[in-house]
């Protein structure tokens, strides 16, 4: 039952197979390994960041940086370009006898554009990138992970992995002499 | 799964000392607890000082409702304001919130940037300060509008009268920056929340109270790709803020220093505005601080290296201000200028708003003095008057710089006086009970200090350590 699907790597009623650690240092350790054996679809899961563990887990290109610097450009272009349409285009109006383009009073609109829309972006973007926000997903279902967020550190090994297998994983999983390892329900 | 309740926090919440950040005994779940269990406590175990403090605070909510509907109903000739000073306690008060508010961005964003630790147990806090101080500040200049239903005119938008505001209007500036830093702090607080609120969620025991803080935490669950994806979110949220917060006060002291009255049209403005701000900003962190750590036996967490650390910042941005007044000063003398030397001499000593200017003096730059003695920062009662005085300095200082400028203009046939209304007073009072109130609200019903981070603080702690034993 456990082994019998068309793809022998996959178990039919698992999302994986979750090591919960006491310590963040094992746990990368056990990312790194995780790694080194070749699996590529797994996640850690820890209470607070840890340096390092997003490559370990084969994390690469962080797109939030890309994402904001092209919204702060497209926020302070867009921000000039309203200052100067109102007074050039829309609203014509002589102040002073100064030229109606007098880019240099623009600067504190621009500025503030430029940093809404790159903020914004940040935030939304992260969250978009993140899959946030997500009304379900399988790992809230094994009891121990609700220490996930208080001071347990976690690593599932996820069964979509060409090199999952429920066995091997398992016997892999507990060499790294977790606290546990725990099937994941889909 | 509830793992562990109240009572198996045995760590003592005692005071560590002035040289740590943290308490002795600290692991990743005594942190996670002692913080949450501030929001998770029933609700009748509340301290009974938050109660009092909560209905002093509503009693004055109750009055700005009564002031802010008998200015709706007789228009704002209820203020003391009047020709030439048409601003009054609006633009005071304006400052004066929006000031405070900059210390939580500091805190948050800049002290992250310089990687000063010990700005972890007190930043979310700060920053919540923050977002209701720019909310009490926001009220002022729409109150102040006279037709307060019609605010959304200031914002560029299509209409039928083909009307435009003006960019190159330091007012316009202002619309822009306030509302541009009001959003900013919001997300900035909000997303540094949710891992916390997913630890809430986590440890939450009934059904509504995990449901709630379920749907605030959007579904984190502390993926190492999520926070690698947060982490530089926050960064550059933080390396955003920075700037943005110097140039928001430079925008709301543009609005002085770009008129040509004697008294404002100074290029000194903008830096000691910011510098101003910092400094009542984080007197008024210590001035919630104290009460709160104390309430609530957060003694190991908010140590007396932060209370000594914003005591530093106190002084070191009061004597930024302390320069700006005495540059104020030296330029008018050193200008010549007819009119701006009379300025200062009217601040000073000749009109009859002389003694605003002496006990501005004394508050922001006298008292403030005594905290170069270690004794002095080092006392919890010491700290908590200067920094109430702070506050109220700083307060004048803005009355100063509005009324004594705008009573003694150029024309002396335009010179007039100025006097608040009891209506300005239950305006200004009213914020502050709306400030109080939702800092109490917040205190009671979010993690007041960053969980989080303060597992990091563990964390690094465990590592140096290591690092000595090696």
């Amino acid at each position: 039952m456990l082994t019998a699907t068309k793809n022998p790597g996959q178990h039919p009623r698992v999302y994986g197979l979750m090591a919960e650690f006491d310590a963040p240092e094992p746990l990368l350790e056990a990312a790194r390994r995780a790694r080194e054996e070749g699996y590529r679809n797994m996640d850690a899961y820890t209470p607070m960041p840890i340096e390092g563990l997003a490559e370990a887990i084969g994390f690469q290109t962080n797109w939030v940086q890309r994402l904001v610097f092209v919204a702060g450009v497209l926020g302070g272009t867009g921000g000039f370009m309203l200052c100067w349409w109102m007074s050039v285009v829309a609203y014509p109006h002589i102040v002073a006898g100064r030229p109606l383009n007098s880019w240099p009073a623009y600067v504190p609109t621009t500025f503030e554009s430029m940093v809404l829309v790159a903020c914004l972006t940040a935030v939304i973007g992260m969250l978009a990138l993140n899959g946030l926000p997500q009304h379900y997903h399988p790992v809230f279902n094994v009891p121990q992970f609700a220490r996930a967020s208080r001071d347990r550190f976690f690593l599932c090994i996820e069964s979509t992995d060409p090199k999952f297998s429920f066995e091997e994983t398992r016997a892999f999983l507990e060499q790294l002499q977790p606290r546990g390892v725990m099937e994941v329900e889909p | 799964m509830k793992p562990e309740d109240q009572e198996s926090t045995n760590v003592a919440t005692l005071d560590p000392g002035p040289d740590k950040i943290i308490g002795p005994g600290h692991d990743y779940g005594t942190v996670t607890d002692e913080i949450s269990g501030v929001v998770l406590r029933p609700f009748l175990k509340t301290p009974p000082q938050m109660f009092i403090g909560f209905a002093i605070a509503f009693i004055l909510v109750n009055l700005l409702m009564v002031a802010v509907t008998w200015l709706f109903v007789r228009g704002v000739g209820v203020w003391g304001i009047t020709m030439p000073v048409a601003w009054g306690f609006a633009i005071v008060n304006f400052v004066w919130w929006i000031g405070i508010g900059h210390a939580g961005t500091l805190i948050s964003a800049i002290l992250l940037l310089l990687k000063q630790d010990w700005r972890t147990s007190i930043n979310r806090f700060a920053e919540a300060m923050t977002l209701f101080a720019v909310a009490c500040a926001g009220m002022f200049p729409v109150l102040h509008l006279g037709r307060p239903w019609l605010a959304y005119w200031l914002l560029p938008y299509p209409n039928t009268m083909w009307l435009w505001p003006q960019p190159r209007s330091p007012l316009i500036w202002d619309v822009f920056a306030v509302s541009t830093y009001a959003t900013v702090s919001i997300i900035f607080w909000f997303t540094g929340l949710i891992p916390d609120l997913a630890t809430m969620r986590d440890k939450a025991g009934n059904a509504t109270t995990r449901k709630i803080f379920g749907v605030l935490a959007l579904g984190w669950r502390g993926s190492a790709k999520h926070w690698a994806r947060y982490q530089k979110a926050y960064l550059l949220l933080a390396g955003l803020s920075t700037p943005l917060v110097i140039s928001v006060h430079s925008v709301v002291s543009f609005d002085f220093a770009v008129a040509i009255l004697p008294g404002w049209h100074t290029t000194i403005f903008p830096p000691y505005f910011v510098a101003g701000a910092i400094y009542s900003g984080f007197a008024m962190v210590l001035t919630l601080a104290i009460p709160v750590r104390r309430w609530y036996h957060l003694e190991d967490l908010i140590t007396m290296r932060h209370i000594e650390c914003m005591s530093k910042v106190m002084l070191g941005t009061g004597l930024i201000v302390a320069y700006g007044y005495a540059m104020e000063a030296f330029m008018a003398w050193y200008s010549g200028g007819q009119f701006e030397r009379y300025a200062f001499v009217n601040r000073m000593w000749e009109g009859g708003y002389w003694w605003t200017y002496w006990i501005l003096i004394l508050c922001n730059i006298a008292i403030p003095q005594l905290l170069w003695s270690r004794r002095v920062r080092m006392s919890i009662p010491a700290v908590f008057v200067i920094a109430l005085i702070v506050n109220v300095g700083m307060w004048l200082e803005r009355f100063v710089i509005v009324v004594t400028s705008l009573t003694r203009d150029f024309v002396p046939s335009s010179w007039g006086t100025y006097y608040p209304t009891i209506w300005d007073w239950s305006t200004y009072l009213g914020t502050i009970g709306v400030f109080l109130c939702l800092m109490f609200l917040f205190i009671r019903g979010l993690p007041a200090i960053s969980i989080f981070e303060m597992r990091e603080v563990v964390h690094h702690n465990a590592e140096s350590e290591h690092a000595h034993r090696d």
